[in-house]
């Protein structure tokens, strides 16, 4: 089996004496689209800041790229070449959208505080290039033309496609997306569906997790489904959709297995 | 060093403890409530003592001294109602520089009315020379009132927050805010009285303090100081904790007049302050988790 | 650079050299001593702001700063080494070419640290020690900082106070101009920063000009580098920013530094402007001036807080508040904090007139 791009080993959450997260493990392949769904308060969302590192761990371990990452402060995941976006979009106030994006791509510059002050030609070279990188970002997701506005004042929906072309100018291996659906229309759920297989087609791995089943099902390869903090499947959407726990746990009595 | 020396020091420092574990609770109080550290938090040690010392005047000294706590209270409340309460969205950053603003305004005004010098208040009994001598021990009745009246406070401190329905009130506040709202709790008229309480007690400990220590219109700065050091050393927003750090601050900094010069005295526990923030920030009583829990 | 920060400076430029001729042809140029001394205090002002505003961290201890650099360099200056000329840690520097020997005003010849060896030696040490204070509390959120700092600066007063080296109470005096063109290049006397009155004009020019070279390196990093990118936008979200790979502690603390390293030059240059340092520049009521001086200027508004830097500091140099001037700093900080948030430049940024003014970002505010 080939090396796994993320791998998590049994990894435990406790909240006190509440359990949250409880030895779940699974493996996302290199240039998959893996998605993470449950009910609410399945521990979908702590799974998510496990992984991005912005909670200890209570036990287990993960792996990135085959090297252990729980314990790294969540720039140092960064530096690794893990990206994510937030649920509730955290775009920098006062900023404009090519900045923030420009934010995104900090791993991939080395200018430091000094050149910050005084910088050289290299440093503006190096400035140039990450502003053209993060234009292109932009202009892949088709937002090019609100370079100049301020970010958090944009719609909703704009600032989500922000927030991914932030992601995505860091270049990273690893996309993570926090219910990237939420707040979306059905059309935009469409849209957002189409620039996340665009995504993976560059090369990059997604990991979602998400509440919207339709978004799920259409593109993801691989589902793991959680439910009071464990695990309860691990496999393609068809067999999640036949899957009988599965369906009397989290979909219910009246969801119908399409085909 | 003879044990007759040694007490000295445990008595003097206990005595100075005793004053920096209420300024401490008094910034425990406000954190609980606001999340903010009020740096006015000194002035209200000294305007007690300088409302006292002027209303000793006339007044009976029992009564100059309830005068001079009630007048301070009201002093707490206003800035909290005209200060504190109009902010929309109090942002930290902005809360803290309000109480900055309101510190400077309180020592200015202090400057103005009652001048550059010292001033204090008479002892309560007896005289600076009185002293009742146990064995080795000599003790000034002065020091027996401070103590007596920081203990009273702290106990009935505790009995407030944990018997009467108002400082139940409060704590829920303070643990959650938007619950206690939903469960009815006037959330704004806590902060007020969380204020009011703070002002109460620093004043209350102006009083005492001010036939020893003496009161000048810029000692609230020191104390602020101390007081904050102690609530770091018990974890911010613990008040049992805070008592005895403020003791073990009072007893530290007492003998440390045998190493360092009286004029770095107040390094000494600054020093410490910053040394506490750099290997245990929760407290030395403390751990990251219990820090996140409020208690008062 | 942008259009609108250059025509800012040319503005700025311009307003120094018009002020300058404007005091020479009224005869009032007993003005310029109090307009030189408030360009210190504003480039003090300014690094506190990148520190304040964009770092949203807050420092009651600039003054403690801004004391190392003038005692530092005042010590290193006065203090006569000829009698251990011969002991190995006197002549080490000697021989590197730190040390220089000059005649007082009473006629005594003394060995002592060369301005600009001393000024280095300063600016280090306030670095070192923003780093020693910084780096235990930046980890920390919310307000330990300004307690921190308010304790440094504690410190900082009362050692000043108390070590008879530092001159106690009366500070250090008699200390040496700062020559910056040896005499022959310009006119037959050395051009240098002191206090005198010929050398007036010069150390106008000389105190404007590193105060808008410290602009310029504050507004190149904040508007176009990718440190001042990281630092507004942990402003704006701390967590999001650590996604995106920035270790927000360690920027928090350059900017720290940087900050102190200010505080620390205009300490120096005040220092050597004004012949001597007292205890005075090391209380707390100075550390607090400054951030009432950034918090007017509207906390994310470098400009702002060189304007209200100048303009304030000029106020209260010229004795207008008279013995309410303290009163005055702590009002103006209750008030803008209460009413106006974002600064003064945010009360009336509708009025057309505003617009000419190069007040970048003001509207945006500071809502941390």
């Amino acid at each position: 089996m080939p090396e796994p791009m993320l791998e998590l080993h049994r990894v435990c959450k406790d909240f006190g004496g509440l359990r949250a997260v409880d030895e779940v493990s699974f493996r996302v392949g290199v240039g998959a689209i893996k998605g993470v769904i449950g009910p609410n308060g399945a521990g979908k969302s702590t799974l998510f800041n496990l992984i991005a590192c912005n909670t200890p761990l209570s036990g287990g371990v993960i792996r990135f790229e085959g090297r252990e990452i729980q314990g790294l402060k969540p720039y140092q995941t960064a530096a690794l070449g893990i990206a994510r976006t937030f649920q509730n979009i955290k775009l920098f106030a006062g900023m404009n959208v090519l900045e923030c994006v420009m934010v995104g791509a900090h791993t991939r510059g080395r200018a430091g505080f000094l050149a910050g002050l005084l910088p050289m030609p290299m440093h503006r070279r190096e400035e140039a290039a990450i502003r053209e990188r993060s234009m292109t970002c932009l202009e892949f997701l088709g937002i090019a033309d609100l370079a100049q506005s301020r970010a958090d004042l944009l719609a909703f929906g704009q600032q989500r496609a922000v927030e991914l072309a932030r992601a995505l100018a860091a270049e990273p291996r690893l996309l993570l997306l926090d219910e990237p659906a939420a707040g979306l229309n059905i059309y935009e759920t469409a849209e957002l569906g189409r620039r996340i297989k665009s995504i993976q087609e560059r090369g990059i791995t997604v990991l979602l997790v998400e509440h919207d089943m339709s978004l799920v099902m259409e593109i993801c390869d691989e589902i793991v489904v959680l439910s009071y903090g464990r695990k309860l499947a691990d496999d393609v959407p068809v067999g999640i959709q036949r899957n009988p726990e599965v369906i009397a746990v989290y979909l219910g009595e009246e969801y119908e297995p399409a085909g | 060093m003879s044990p007759e020396l040694f007490f000295q020091y445990l008595v003097a420092g206990i005595t100075y403890g005793a004053v920096y574990a209420v300024v401490a609770i008094g910034f425990n109080i406000i954190y609980n409530s606001t999340g903010i550290i009020n740096f006015a938090q000194g002035e209200f040690v000294m305007l007690g003592g300088m409302i006292a010392i002027t209303f000793a005047q006339w007044l009976p000294l029992f009564w100059a001294i309830a005068a001079a706590v009630a007048a301070t209270m009201l002093i707490g409340a206003l800035m909290e109602l005209c200060c504190i309460r109009r902010l929309k969205e109090p942002g930290i950053l902005q809360m803290l520089i309000i109480t900055i603003g309101i510190s400077i305004l309180l020592r200015e005004a202090a400057l103005h009315i009652w001048g550059e010098g010292i001033h204090s208040l008479p002892y309560f009994y007896g005289d600076a020379i009185t002293a009742w001598t146990f064995g080795p021990v000599r003790l000034s009745p002065q020091v027996a009132w401070v103590l007596l009246a920081c203990t009273l406070m702290v106990l009935g401190l505790q009995l407030f927050f944990n018997r009467s329905p108002l400082g139940r009130e409060m704590r829920a506040c303070a643990v959650n805010r938007t619950a206690a709202l939903l469960c009815g709790v006037k959330a704004r008229n806590m902060v007020t009285l969380s204020f009011v309480l703070s002002a109460g007690m620093g004043a209350v400990a102006g009083c005492m303090i001010s036939p020893i220590t003496y009161t000048q219109y810029d000692s609230g700065a020191a104390l602020a100081l101390k007081g904050f050091t102690a609530a770091i050393i018990g974890g911010l927003g613990n008040s049992m904790a805070a008592v005895a750090a403020g003791l073990l601050l009072g007893i530290l900094e007492a003998f440390s007049i045998t190493l360092v010069p009286l004029a770095f005295q107040d390094a000494v526990s600054v020093s410490l302050l910053l040394f506490i923030l750099f290997i245990k920030p929760h407290g030395l009583f403390g751990s990251s988790e219990a820090a996140r829990l409020k208690a008062f | 650079m942008q259009a609108q920060t250059r025509a800012g400076l040319a503005a700025l430029i311009t307003g120094v050299v018009l002020i300058q001729l404007f005091t020479a042809f009224t005869g009032t140029e007993y003005f310029l001593t109090q307009l030189t001394m408030s360009a210190y205090y504003a480039l003090l002002v300014i690094g506190l702001c990148a520190l304040m505003g964009y770092a949203g961290q807050i420092s009651i201890g600039h003054a403690g700063f801004f004391a190392i650099g003038g005692y530092l360099s005042a010590l290193l200056t006065t203090y006569n080494l000829q009698p251990l000329a011969e002991h190995p840690a006197v002549s080490l520097p000697a021989r590197l070419g730190l040390l220089f020997t000059w005649e007082n005003l009473y006629g005594e010849t003394l060995l002592t640290f060369a301005p600009w060896a001393a000024a280095i030696i300063a600016m280090v040490a306030a670095a070192l020690v923003a780093l020693l204070v910084g780096v235990p509390v930046l980890k920390l959120r919310g307000h330990y900082l300004a307690m921190a700092t308010l304790g440094f600066g504690t410190i900082i007063y009362r050692v000043v106070l108390a070590l008879p080296i530092l001159g106690e109470a009366d500070g250090i005096s008699e200390v040496p101009g700062f020559v910056m063109l040896p005499a022959g290049i310009v006119g037959d006397a050395a051009l240098m920063i002191s206090g005198d009155s010929s050398q007036r004009i010069f150390n106008y020019y000389i105190a404007w000009i590193v105060l808008l070279l410290g602009l310029i390196l504050l507004l190149n990093l904040m508007n176009r580098s990718r440190s001042g990118r990281a630092l507004r936008a942990l402003h704006g979200s701390e967590e999001a920013a650590e996604a995106c790979g920035v270790d927000t502690s360690r920027v928090k603390l350059q900017v720290f530094v940087l900050s102190a390293v200010y505080a620390a030059l205009a300490g120096v240059l005040l220092t050597h402007f004004n012949g001597g340092i007292g205890p005075a520049e090391a209380t707390v009521m100075k550390s607090v001036r400054y951030v009432a001086l950034v918090a007017v200027g509207g906390m994310t508004s470098l400009w702002g807080a060189l304007f209200m830097g100048v303009g304030l500091s000029f106020l209260s140099l010229r004795g207008v508040f008279g013995s309410y001037d303290d009163a005055v700093f702590g009002l103006i900080l209750l008030a803008v904090m209460l009413f106006a948030p974002g600064g003064l430049a945010q009360i009336n940024s509708r009025i057309p007139w505003r617009r000419l003014l190069p007040l970048k970002r003001t509207q945006d505010g500071d809502h941390a």
